[in-house]
Protein backbone atom coordinates (compact mmCIF):
# COMPACT_ATOMS: atom_id res chain seq x y z
CA UNK A 1 0.00 0.00 0.00
CA UNK A 2 1.58 3.23 -1.28
CA UNK A 3 1.79 5.62 1.78
CA UNK A 4 0.64 9.09 1.74
CA UNK A 5 3.39 11.24 2.53
CA UNK A 6 3.83 14.47 4.22
CA UNK A 7 2.20 15.26 7.55
CA UNK A 8 -1.72 14.64 8.32
CA UNK A 9 -3.78 15.69 11.52
CA UNK A 10 -6.98 13.69 12.24
CA UNK A 11 -8.52 16.24 15.05
CA UNK A 12 -11.55 17.40 16.41
CA UNK A 13 -11.55 21.15 16.41
CA UNK A 14 -12.32 22.02 20.35
CA UNK A 15 -9.99 19.07 21.60
CA UNK A 16 -7.50 20.44 24.28
CA UNK A 17 -5.33 17.16 23.09
CA UNK A 18 -5.73 18.04 19.36
CA UNK A 19 -4.72 21.75 20.46
CA UNK A 20 -1.46 20.64 21.93
CA UNK A 21 -0.03 19.05 18.74
CA UNK A 22 -1.56 21.77 16.07
CA UNK A 23 0.85 24.08 18.64
CA UNK A 24 3.97 21.95 18.35
CA UNK A 25 3.33 21.61 14.91
CA UNK A 26 2.77 25.64 14.69
CA UNK A 27 6.27 25.89 17.06
CA UNK A 28 8.20 24.09 14.52
CA UNK A 29 6.69 25.53 11.57
CA UNK A 30 6.04 22.25 10.01
CA UNK A 31 3.64 22.42 7.17
CA UNK A 32 0.34 19.62 7.67
CA UNK A 33 -3.04 19.00 6.10
CA UNK A 34 -5.65 19.26 8.92
CA UNK A 35 -8.49 16.40 8.87
CA UNK A 36 -11.56 17.26 10.93
CA UNK A 37 -12.97 14.14 12.47
CA UNK A 38 -16.81 13.62 13.13
CA UNK A 39 -16.98 12.20 16.33
CA UNK A 40 -20.37 10.75 16.33
CA UNK A 41 -19.90 8.82 13.48
CA UNK A 42 -15.66 7.72 12.81
CA UNK A 43 -14.31 7.70 9.74
CA UNK A 44 -12.64 4.46 8.79
CA UNK A 45 -9.21 6.60 7.91
CA UNK A 46 -9.82 7.04 11.78
CA UNK A 47 -10.29 3.60 12.90
CA UNK A 48 -7.87 2.55 11.06
CA UNK A 49 -5.51 4.71 12.18
CA UNK A 50 -6.07 3.91 15.34
CA UNK A 51 -7.82 0.68 16.04
CA UNK A 52 -6.34 0.59 19.87
CA UNK A 53 -8.63 3.82 20.83
CA UNK A 54 -10.45 5.06 18.20
CA UNK A 55 -9.45 8.60 18.85
CA UNK A 56 -8.34 11.43 18.14
CA UNK A 57 -5.75 12.80 17.83
CA UNK A 58 -3.66 10.68 15.10
CA UNK A 59 -0.90 12.25 13.19
CA UNK A 60 0.33 10.57 10.00
CA UNK A 61 3.63 11.04 8.93
CA UNK A 62 4.51 9.48 5.44
CA UNK A 63 1.48 7.64 6.22
CA UNK A 64 2.45 6.15 9.64
CA UNK A 65 0.29 6.86 12.43
CA UNK A 66 1.13 8.23 16.12
CA UNK A 67 -1.44 8.40 18.77
CA UNK A 68 -1.51 9.82 22.13
CA UNK A 69 -1.54 13.60 22.19
CA UNK A 70 2.05 13.68 24.31
CA UNK A 71 3.25 11.05 22.77
CA UNK A 72 2.91 13.06 19.23
CA UNK A 73 4.26 16.27 20.64
CA UNK A 74 7.32 14.31 21.52
CA UNK A 75 7.68 12.83 18.35
CA UNK A 76 7.26 16.13 16.61
CA UNK A 77 9.95 17.29 19.14
CA UNK A 78 12.67 14.52 18.28
CA UNK A 79 11.87 14.62 14.41
CA UNK A 80 11.68 18.63 13.95
CA UNK A 81 14.89 18.55 16.48
CA UNK A 82 16.53 21.90 14.70
CA UNK A 83 13.92 24.76 15.82
CA UNK A 84 11.40 24.90 18.78
CA UNK A 85 12.78 22.40 21.25
CA UNK A 86 10.17 21.49 23.47
CA UNK A 87 11.41 19.21 25.85
CA UNK A 88 14.09 20.15 28.37
CA UNK A 89 17.90 18.74 27.38
CA UNK A 90 18.23 17.61 30.69
CA UNK A 91 16.81 13.99 31.92
CA UNK A 92 15.97 15.71 35.29
CA UNK A 93 13.85 18.45 33.88
CA UNK A 94 12.62 16.09 31.20
CA UNK A 95 10.98 13.88 33.90
CA UNK A 96 9.69 16.93 35.88
CA UNK A 97 8.23 17.94 32.70
CA UNK A 98 6.80 14.73 32.24
CA UNK A 99 5.20 14.18 35.55
CA UNK A 100 3.38 17.32 35.58
CA UNK A 101 1.91 16.70 32.09
CA UNK A 102 1.15 12.95 33.19
CA UNK A 103 -0.64 14.75 36.18
CA UNK A 104 -2.37 17.14 33.66
CA UNK A 105 -3.61 14.03 31.83
CA UNK A 106 -5.45 12.16 34.65
CA UNK A 107 -6.33 15.33 36.39
CA UNK A 108 -7.47 18.45 34.66
CA UNK A 109 -9.89 16.84 31.81
CA UNK A 110 -12.09 14.71 33.77
CA UNK A 111 -12.41 17.20 36.48
CA UNK A 112 -13.39 19.50 34.64
CA UNK A 113 -16.33 17.73 32.49
CA UNK A 114 -18.37 16.92 36.94
CA UNK A 115 -17.71 20.59 36.88
CA UNK A 116 -20.21 21.08 34.01
CA UNK A 117 -22.06 17.73 34.25
CA UNK A 118 -22.85 17.66 38.05
CA UNK A 119 -24.86 19.61 40.40
CA UNK A 120 -25.08 20.37 43.79
CA UNK A 121 -22.42 18.87 46.54
CA UNK A 122 -20.96 16.90 43.98
CA UNK A 123 -20.25 20.16 41.79
CA UNK A 124 -19.13 22.17 44.69
CA UNK A 125 -16.55 18.63 45.23
CA UNK A 126 -15.57 19.22 42.10
CA UNK A 127 -14.81 22.64 41.52
CA UNK A 128 -13.09 22.31 45.13
CA UNK A 129 -10.46 19.52 43.63
CA UNK A 130 -10.31 21.53 40.11
CA UNK A 131 -8.78 25.03 42.42
CA UNK A 132 -6.53 22.35 43.95
CA UNK A 133 -5.60 20.83 40.79
CA UNK A 134 -4.56 24.75 39.45
CA UNK A 135 -3.31 25.36 42.85
CA UNK A 136 -0.61 22.56 42.81
CA UNK A 137 0.11 23.81 39.15
CA UNK A 138 0.81 27.02 40.30
CA UNK A 139 3.09 26.03 42.58
CA UNK A 140 5.24 24.37 40.33
CA UNK A 141 5.12 27.23 37.75
CA UNK A 142 6.27 29.51 40.97
CA UNK A 143 7.29 33.03 39.58
CA UNK A 144 8.71 32.07 36.00
CA UNK A 145 7.20 33.02 32.74
CA UNK A 146 6.84 29.96 32.06
CA UNK A 147 6.87 25.86 33.03
CA UNK A 148 9.82 25.62 30.37
CA UNK A 149 11.76 28.69 32.24
CA UNK A 150 12.02 31.61 29.94
CA UNK A 151 11.17 29.42 27.11
CA UNK A 152 7.96 28.29 25.96
CA UNK A 153 7.68 24.25 25.89
CA UNK A 154 6.20 20.76 26.53
CA UNK A 155 4.31 21.84 29.86
CA UNK A 156 2.94 25.16 28.63
CA UNK A 157 1.43 23.34 25.77
CA UNK A 158 0.49 20.30 27.48
CA UNK A 159 -1.78 22.69 29.62
CA UNK A 160 -2.59 25.54 28.18
CA UNK A 161 -5.51 24.37 25.57
CA UNK A 162 -7.52 23.75 28.46
CA UNK A 163 -7.30 27.95 29.44
CA UNK A 164 -10.19 28.04 26.89
CA UNK A 165 -12.35 26.04 28.77
CA UNK A 166 -12.37 28.15 31.86
CA UNK A 167 -15.24 30.53 30.71
CA UNK A 168 -17.03 27.24 30.36
CA UNK A 169 -16.02 25.92 33.88
CA UNK A 170 -16.55 29.15 35.72
CA UNK A 171 -19.78 30.00 34.43
CA UNK A 172 -21.34 26.30 35.34
CA UNK A 173 -19.47 25.96 38.43
CA UNK A 174 -19.68 29.59 39.77
CA UNK A 175 -16.36 30.54 40.24
CA UNK A 176 -13.41 32.53 38.95
CA UNK A 177 -9.85 31.19 38.11
CA UNK A 178 -8.62 34.74 38.12
CA UNK A 179 -9.55 34.91 42.00
CA UNK A 180 -8.14 31.27 42.78
CA UNK A 181 -4.80 31.16 40.91
CA UNK A 182 -4.50 34.75 39.49
CA UNK A 183 -0.30 33.40 38.52
CA UNK A 184 -1.99 30.60 36.19
CA UNK A 185 -4.40 33.57 34.21
CA UNK A 186 -1.03 35.09 33.80
CA UNK A 187 0.89 32.86 32.66
CA UNK A 188 -2.38 32.12 30.16
CA UNK A 189 -2.17 35.24 28.84
CA UNK A 190 1.21 35.15 28.36
CA UNK A 191 0.72 32.22 26.09
CA UNK A 192 -1.77 33.74 24.24
CA UNK A 193 1.06 36.55 23.29
CA UNK A 194 2.54 33.42 20.84
CA UNK A 195 1.11 32.88 17.65
CA UNK A 196 0.78 29.47 17.82
CA UNK A 197 -1.64 29.52 20.57
CA UNK A 198 -3.84 32.28 19.94
CA UNK A 199 -4.09 30.95 16.52
CA UNK A 200 -4.99 27.29 17.73
CA UNK A 201 -7.15 27.61 20.68
CA UNK A 202 -10.85 28.01 20.88
CA UNK A 203 -12.77 30.86 21.46
CA UNK A 204 -14.31 30.60 25.07
CA UNK A 205 -17.53 31.47 23.73
CA UNK A 206 -17.91 28.53 21.33
CA UNK A 207 -16.12 26.09 24.19
CA UNK A 208 -18.73 27.27 26.28
CA UNK A 209 -21.57 26.60 23.36
CA UNK A 210 -19.61 23.21 22.42
CA UNK A 211 -20.86 22.61 26.52
CA UNK A 212 -24.20 23.60 26.29
CA UNK A 213 -24.14 21.11 23.06
CA UNK A 214 -23.06 18.16 24.68
CA UNK A 215 -25.40 18.72 27.85
CA UNK A 216 -28.24 18.82 25.81
CA UNK A 217 -26.73 15.65 24.01
CA UNK A 218 -26.09 13.49 27.08
CA UNK A 219 -29.38 14.51 29.15
CA UNK A 220 -27.69 17.04 31.63
CA UNK A 221 -30.07 19.86 33.42
CA UNK A 222 -28.81 23.13 32.38
CA UNK B 1 27.64 9.32 36.74
CA UNK B 2 28.94 9.00 40.30
CA UNK B 3 26.30 10.33 42.11
CA UNK B 4 24.30 7.87 44.62
CA UNK B 5 21.04 6.38 43.55
CA UNK B 6 18.35 4.81 45.93
CA UNK B 7 14.63 3.13 45.29
CA UNK B 8 12.29 3.62 47.38
CA UNK B 9 9.79 0.58 46.76
CA UNK B 10 8.16 -2.51 47.66
CA UNK B 11 8.43 -5.82 48.02
CA UNK B 12 5.08 -6.83 45.96
CA UNK B 13 4.96 -3.93 43.86
CA UNK B 14 5.02 -4.60 39.96
CA UNK B 15 6.01 -1.00 39.58
CA UNK B 16 8.85 -0.77 42.03
CA UNK B 17 9.80 -4.05 40.13
CA UNK B 18 10.08 -2.02 36.49
CA UNK B 19 12.65 0.46 38.35
CA UNK B 20 14.70 -2.91 39.70
CA UNK B 21 14.91 -4.43 36.30
CA UNK B 22 15.52 -1.70 34.28
CA UNK B 23 19.00 -0.13 36.95
CA UNK B 24 19.79 -3.91 36.77
CA UNK B 25 19.81 -4.05 32.90
CA UNK B 26 21.64 -0.96 33.09
CA UNK B 27 24.05 -2.53 36.07
CA UNK B 28 23.32 0.72 38.19
CA UNK B 29 24.43 -0.15 41.56
CA UNK B 30 21.49 1.41 43.93
CA UNK B 31 20.68 0.96 47.37
CA UNK B 32 17.24 -1.04 47.45
CA UNK B 33 14.33 0.48 49.91
CA UNK B 34 11.42 -1.39 50.72
CA UNK B 35 8.81 0.47 52.52
CA UNK B 36 5.99 -0.67 54.23
CA UNK B 37 3.15 0.96 52.05
CA UNK B 38 0.93 0.66 55.24
CA UNK B 39 3.26 3.13 56.91
CA UNK B 40 4.81 5.25 54.94
CA UNK B 41 7.63 6.53 55.46
CA UNK B 42 8.57 10.67 56.07
CA UNK B 43 11.22 10.71 53.39
CA UNK B 44 9.05 9.04 51.02
CA UNK B 45 6.05 11.64 51.18
CA UNK B 46 9.00 14.25 51.12
CA UNK B 47 9.77 12.90 48.07
CA UNK B 48 6.94 12.26 46.26
CA UNK B 49 4.34 15.11 47.99
CA UNK B 50 2.04 15.04 45.11
CA UNK B 51 1.01 11.66 45.16
CA UNK B 52 2.95 9.75 47.63
CA UNK B 53 3.51 6.50 45.81
CA UNK B 54 6.24 4.34 45.26
CA UNK B 55 8.53 3.65 43.43
CA UNK B 56 10.88 7.18 43.75
CA UNK B 57 14.11 7.10 42.43
CA UNK B 58 16.27 9.16 44.33
CA UNK B 59 19.43 10.43 41.98
CA UNK B 60 22.24 12.22 43.95
CA UNK B 61 19.13 12.94 46.11
CA UNK B 62 17.03 14.53 43.39
CA UNK B 63 13.67 12.44 43.28
CA UNK B 64 11.87 11.20 40.24
CA UNK B 65 8.89 9.78 40.05
CA UNK B 66 5.91 7.24 38.14
CA UNK B 67 7.14 4.38 37.18
CA UNK B 68 7.15 5.18 33.41
CA UNK B 69 9.04 8.27 33.84
CA UNK B 70 11.82 6.87 35.46
CA UNK B 71 12.29 4.12 32.95
CA UNK B 72 12.72 6.65 30.55
CA UNK B 73 14.66 8.95 32.89
CA UNK B 74 16.76 6.00 33.26
CA UNK B 75 17.10 5.07 29.61
CA UNK B 76 18.61 9.04 29.13
CA UNK B 77 20.82 9.05 32.02
CA UNK B 78 22.57 5.68 31.36
CA UNK B 79 22.68 5.59 27.92
CA UNK B 80 25.66 3.67 27.46
CA UNK B 81 24.10 0.21 27.47
CA UNK B 82 21.09 -1.78 27.06
CA UNK B 83 18.90 0.86 25.12
CA UNK B 84 15.22 0.72 26.75
CA UNK B 85 14.10 2.36 24.45
CA UNK B 86 14.37 2.24 20.80
CA UNK B 87 16.20 5.20 19.24
CA UNK B 88 14.09 5.78 16.05
CA UNK B 89 11.53 8.41 16.67
CA UNK B 90 9.10 6.14 15.39
CA UNK B 91 9.66 3.27 17.07
CA UNK B 92 9.80 5.25 19.93
CA UNK B 93 6.53 6.73 20.00
CA UNK B 94 5.15 3.27 19.07
CA UNK B 95 6.80 1.94 22.27
CA UNK B 96 5.43 4.77 24.35
CA UNK B 97 2.22 4.29 23.06
CA UNK B 98 2.13 0.58 24.06
CA UNK B 99 3.54 1.04 27.54
CA UNK B 100 0.82 3.52 28.36
CA UNK B 101 -2.03 0.84 26.70
CA UNK B 102 -0.60 -1.23 29.24
CA UNK B 103 -0.55 1.52 32.22
CA UNK B 104 -4.04 2.49 31.70
CA UNK B 105 -5.67 -0.25 30.06
CA UNK B 106 -4.27 -3.88 30.63
CA UNK B 107 -3.63 -3.39 34.31
CA UNK B 108 -6.74 -2.35 34.99
CA UNK B 109 -8.23 -4.91 33.06
CA UNK B 110 -6.55 -7.64 34.36
CA UNK B 111 -6.82 -6.94 37.84
CA UNK B 112 -10.27 -6.25 38.10
CA UNK B 113 -11.26 -9.56 36.36
CA UNK B 114 -9.27 -10.70 39.12
CA UNK B 115 -10.79 -9.08 42.33
CA UNK B 116 -14.64 -8.76 41.08
CA UNK B 117 -17.84 -10.60 40.94
CA UNK B 118 -20.77 -11.60 38.16
CA UNK B 119 -21.33 -9.15 35.44
CA UNK B 120 -18.68 -6.97 36.72
CA UNK B 121 -16.16 -9.65 36.39
CA UNK B 122 -17.57 -11.03 33.35
CA UNK B 123 -16.97 -7.15 31.25
CA UNK B 124 -13.70 -6.88 32.67
CA UNK B 125 -13.11 -10.20 31.52
CA UNK B 126 -14.20 -9.39 28.15
CA UNK B 127 -12.14 -6.68 28.11
CA UNK B 128 -9.26 -8.14 29.12
CA UNK B 129 -9.15 -10.84 26.35
CA UNK B 130 -9.74 -7.88 23.64
CA UNK B 131 -6.37 -6.14 25.22
CA UNK B 132 -4.48 -9.78 25.63
CA UNK B 133 -4.98 -10.72 21.87
CA UNK B 134 -3.98 -7.24 21.32
CA UNK B 135 -0.33 -7.64 22.92
CA UNK B 136 -0.50 -11.19 21.16
CA UNK B 137 -0.86 -9.34 17.64
CA UNK B 138 1.90 -6.82 18.48
CA UNK B 139 4.75 -9.42 19.57
CA UNK B 140 4.55 -10.50 15.87
CA UNK B 141 6.36 -13.68 16.97
CA UNK B 142 9.33 -11.91 18.18
CA UNK B 143 10.86 -13.18 21.84
CA UNK B 144 10.20 -9.85 22.93
CA UNK B 145 7.98 -6.49 22.42
CA UNK B 146 11.43 -4.91 22.30
CA UNK B 147 12.62 -7.31 19.58
CA UNK B 148 15.56 -10.18 20.15
CA UNK B 149 16.07 -7.72 23.70
CA UNK B 150 14.11 -7.09 26.73
CA UNK B 151 12.75 -3.53 26.21
CA UNK B 152 10.57 -0.77 28.02
CA UNK B 153 7.21 -2.50 26.47
CA UNK B 154 8.49 -6.05 28.31
CA UNK B 155 9.34 -4.19 31.43
CA UNK B 156 6.05 -2.24 31.43
CA UNK B 157 4.37 -5.93 30.92
CA UNK B 158 6.00 -7.31 33.91
CA UNK B 159 2.94 -7.49 35.43
CA UNK B 160 1.50 -9.74 32.97
CA UNK B 161 4.38 -12.25 33.09
CA UNK B 162 4.07 -12.49 36.97
CA UNK B 163 1.38 -10.99 39.31
CA UNK B 164 -1.56 -11.64 36.57
CA UNK B 165 -0.54 -14.86 36.73
CA UNK B 166 -1.07 -14.85 40.72
CA UNK B 167 -4.13 -12.96 40.77
CA UNK B 168 -5.82 -15.30 38.93
CA UNK B 169 -5.04 -18.52 40.34
CA UNK B 170 -6.47 -16.87 43.65
CA UNK B 171 -9.12 -15.74 41.93
CA UNK B 172 -9.64 -19.19 40.25
CA UNK B 173 -10.05 -18.02 36.87
CA UNK B 174 -7.82 -18.62 33.67
CA UNK B 175 -7.71 -15.91 31.59
CA UNK B 176 -3.87 -15.89 30.57
CA UNK B 177 -3.50 -19.36 29.09
CA UNK B 178 -1.30 -21.09 26.42
CA UNK B 179 -4.04 -22.55 24.03
CA UNK B 180 -5.47 -18.49 23.30
CA UNK B 181 -2.13 -17.06 23.49
CA UNK B 182 0.23 -19.04 22.62
CA UNK B 183 2.82 -15.81 21.63
CA UNK B 184 2.42 -14.02 24.32
CA UNK B 185 2.61 -17.46 27.10
CA UNK B 186 5.86 -17.76 24.84
CA UNK B 187 7.24 -14.18 25.73
CA UNK B 188 6.12 -15.11 29.82
CA UNK B 189 8.46 -17.59 29.61
CA UNK B 190 11.57 -15.82 27.90
CA UNK B 191 10.73 -12.96 30.27
CA UNK B 192 10.50 -15.22 33.37
CA UNK B 193 13.88 -16.94 31.97
CA UNK B 194 15.88 -13.90 32.17
CA UNK B 195 18.44 -13.77 35.18
CA UNK B 196 18.36 -10.03 35.18
CA UNK B 197 14.34 -10.25 35.39
CA UNK B 198 14.32 -13.04 37.90
CA UNK B 199 16.44 -11.10 40.34
CA UNK B 200 14.05 -7.91 40.18
CA UNK B 201 10.68 -10.10 40.86
CA UNK B 202 9.50 -11.26 44.05
CA UNK B 203 9.57 -15.46 44.48
CA UNK B 204 5.70 -16.37 42.77
CA UNK B 205 5.17 -18.42 46.02
CA UNK B 206 5.82 -15.90 48.35
CA UNK B 207 3.28 -13.47 45.95
CA UNK B 208 0.54 -16.08 45.81
CA UNK B 209 0.64 -16.30 49.52
CA UNK B 210 0.30 -12.62 49.77
CA UNK B 211 -2.34 -11.89 47.80
CA UNK B 212 -4.33 -15.25 49.07
CA UNK B 213 -3.83 -14.38 52.20
CA UNK B 214 -5.39 -10.63 51.95
CA UNK B 215 -7.70 -11.98 49.23
CA UNK B 216 -10.26 -10.72 51.36
CA UNK B 217 -9.44 -7.36 52.22
CA UNK B 218 -7.84 -6.28 48.79
CA UNK B 219 -10.83 -7.54 47.03
CA UNK B 220 -12.89 -5.20 49.08
CA UNK B 221 -10.94 -2.09 48.06
CA UNK B 222 -11.35 -0.15 45.11
CA UNK B 223 -7.41 0.57 44.13
CA UNK B 224 -5.05 -2.17 43.31
CA UNK B 225 -2.75 -2.01 47.17
CA UNK B 226 0.74 -3.36 46.58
Amino acid sequence: MAREKGVVLLDFWVSPFGQRVRIALAEKGVDYEYKEQDLFNKSEHLLKSNPVYKKIPVLLHDGKPICESLIIVQYIDEVWSDKAPLLPDEPLARANARFWADFIDKKVYECGTRLWKLKGEEQEAAKKEFVEIFKLLQGELGDRKFFGGETFGFLDLALVPFVAWFYAYETFAKFSMDEECPKIVAWAKRCMERESVSKTLSDPNKVYEFVLFLKEKFGVEY
Amino acid sequence: MGEEVKLFGSYASPFSSRVELALKLKGVSFENIKEDLANKSALLVQYNPVHKKIPVLLHGGRPVIESLIILEYIDETWDGNHAILPKDPFERALACFWVKFIDDKVLRALWMSCRSEGEMQKNFMEQSKEYLELLENELKGNKFFGGDAIGIVDISANFIALWAIVLQEVAGISLINEEKYPILCNWIEEFLSSEVVKESLPEKEKLFAYFHAKKEVIFANKAPAY
